[in-house]
């Protein structure tokens, strides 16, 4: 079984920054355009990783190890995560709370890292980030605390797996509404569109893309497969709880993998359809998702009590 | 499962009203709360359906989703106002405030018997959530209009309990509750208009002093 275990980890290596080719295709469709191949990020991440790296005299030790170290939180959470119905790398009970704190990790590295470069943007940008996610978290945290419940399982592995059409037919509502609140979640994480723009070029309107500014060479192309890494995270906790387990392991292996690509297309589309968000109005966005959340867990509670099954 | 399906609307619904400050949508909102409201009886009662759940539903639609929304809008129309612009407590404040009373809600209804044969285990603390979050728009909002959509959802939890809990109302017990919150909203919506006409603008918090 160990060998099987590797599968989602490879794929996600290799196959995260196809996401962000997905989504320009899609918003370039909606657009009229061609769009950039979708390998592009494969060229970027190859073209950086040849060049040298430039720094600034005002950064210290910190600014070099951000990328390295959030890169490295981000592989860890992704041996942590299944993919359908095949189980992570490494899966023990609640995993799900390291998951996060790992993902809070690569965060932090980022933040110090932007910080570091005593840039007042790049502050600015850090500030806005802590903000956000701080708002994000606690729907996560309910988000997975309900589907824990709802499954009777409490490490990402085994979680999916009990999850089947019957959980749809009887708590469709709770799950729904876990899925809707993850959605916004994976949007506010990724910083992708109602929350924040990444084509963004005024970096007083930045808020993610800011805080990278001063990084170059291969410490940018850790930072950005890192973000492919982490969307694909968000993309397959998403489709973990909609894509149907079959008996075949070859066709839920397919159908998981189509399914993260269809959730990077339903971000393009969104993209596509969205204007960002008013920074203000960002936190009730957030805090939406956490009620959303919240709401999801209490129905589920009482779910429980009354059929106890 | 339909009737599920009712009741988590119903709290989004409230959730929407409570975070949001266009009167349009919050008039909206609340149209739709009893439009799906409306479908209840019969669902709530499938085994046993008579004429008189069927026409409880046929008056709730068309008086809670037709009806009070056509009025309500007439009166945004004649008070020319769009937003709410400070309320007493703010929309974040307010939506976390609602996840408390839902939290407070369930709890509450967990210590509750109910009958066996209820429709849905969210029945009951949905209906008291509503009350709450009814309730708590009449206090926070300033605007008389927000005050009259937190009064008819407020109306709406206890329609909610009543359908839902209650297997057998007397028919004219129903409708007189239903005629009686038509007349409220109806005054309401004479009063906000002359509220307006007085002070030209619809805040009730500048209510407390005398005119002289």
């Amino acid at each position: 079984m160990i060998s099987i275990s590797f599968i989602p980890l490879l794929l996600a290596l290799v196959l995260s920054p196809l996401l962000f080719g997905v989504i320009n295709r899609t918003k370039a469709f909606f657009a009229g355009r061609r769009g950039q191949p979708l390998l592009q990020l494969y060229f970027d991440l190859w073209k950086l990783l040849r060049k040298g790296a430039v720094y600034s005299r005002t950064t210290t030790w910190i600014f070099r190890a951000g990328p390295v170290l959030g890169l490295a939180a981000v592989l860890v959470a992704a041996a942590l995560m299944p993919l359908g119905n095949f189980p992570a790398l490494i899966a023990f009970p609640a995993d799900f709370l390291l998951f996060a704190g790992l993902l809070g990790l690569m965060r932090f590295c980022t933040v110090v890292a932007a910080l570091d470069t005593g840039s007042s943007f790049e502050g600015m940008g850090a500030s806005r980030e802590v903000f956000f996610s701080a708002l994000a978290e606690p729907a996560l945290f309910i988000a997975l605390v309900t589907l824990a419940r709802q499954a009777g399982q409490l490490s990402l592995s085994t979680i999916f797996g009990p999850l089947s059409g019957a959980h749809w037919l009887d708590s469709g509502p709770v799950l729904a509404l876990v899925i809707i609140a993850l959605m916004i979640v994976l949007l506010a994480e990724n910083a992708r569109i109602p929350v924040d723009d990444p084509n963004t070029h005024l970096e007083l309107t930045m808020i993610h893309e800011v805080m990278v500014l001063d990084h170059s060479g291969p410490d940018f192309a850790f930072i950005l497969y890192s973000a492919g890494l982490k969307l694909w995270l968000f993309a397959a906790l998403i489709v973990g709880m909609v894509v149907p387990v079959t008996n075949s392991v070859w066709l839920d292996l397919l159908l998981s993998t189509g399914g993260v690509l269809v959730v990077a297309v339903i971000v393009g589309v969104i993209e596509s359809i969205m204007a960002r968000l008013r920074l203000v109005v960002v936190p009730q966005l957030l805090v939406g998702a956490g009620v959303l959340a919240a709401m999801a867990f209490l129905l589920e509670l009482t779910l429980k009590i009354h059929n106890p099954s | 499962m339909t009737t599920n399906l009712i009741l988590v609307l119903v709290v989004l619904t409230n959730l929407k009203l409570l975070g949001s400050s266009r009167l349009g949508a919050s008039i909206r909102m609340v149209a739709l709360q009893g439009m799906v409201l409306g479908l209840l009886p019969v669902l709530a009662h499938l085994q046993n359906l008579s004429v008189h759940f069927v026409l409880l539903s046929l008056g709730t639609i068309a008086l809670k989703g037709i009806v009070f929304p056509w009025l309500l809008f007439r009166a945004v129309r004649e008070a020319e106002v769009a937003r709410e612009i400070e309320p007493y407590v703010g929309y974040v404040a307010s939506l976390v405030a609602g996840v408390l009373a839902l939290g407070v809600s369930f709890g509450m209804c967990a210590r509750l018997t109910m009958p066996e044969n209820i429709a849905s285990p969210w029945l009951a603390p949905v209906a008291l959530f509503s009350i709450f979050a009814g309730l708590f728009l009449i206090v926070a909002r300033k605007r008389a209009l927000n005050q009259v959509l937190g009064f008819l959802v407020l109306e709406n939890g206890i329609y909610t309990f009543g359908v839902g809990i209650v297997a057998e109302t007397p028919f004219l017990v129903e409708l007189g509750v239903l005629l009686d919150v038509f007349v409220a909203v109806f005054v309401m919506g004479i009063a906000v208009y002359h509220i307006n006409r007085e002070f030209d603008h619809i805040e009730t918090d500048r209510l407390d002093r005398l005119k002289g």
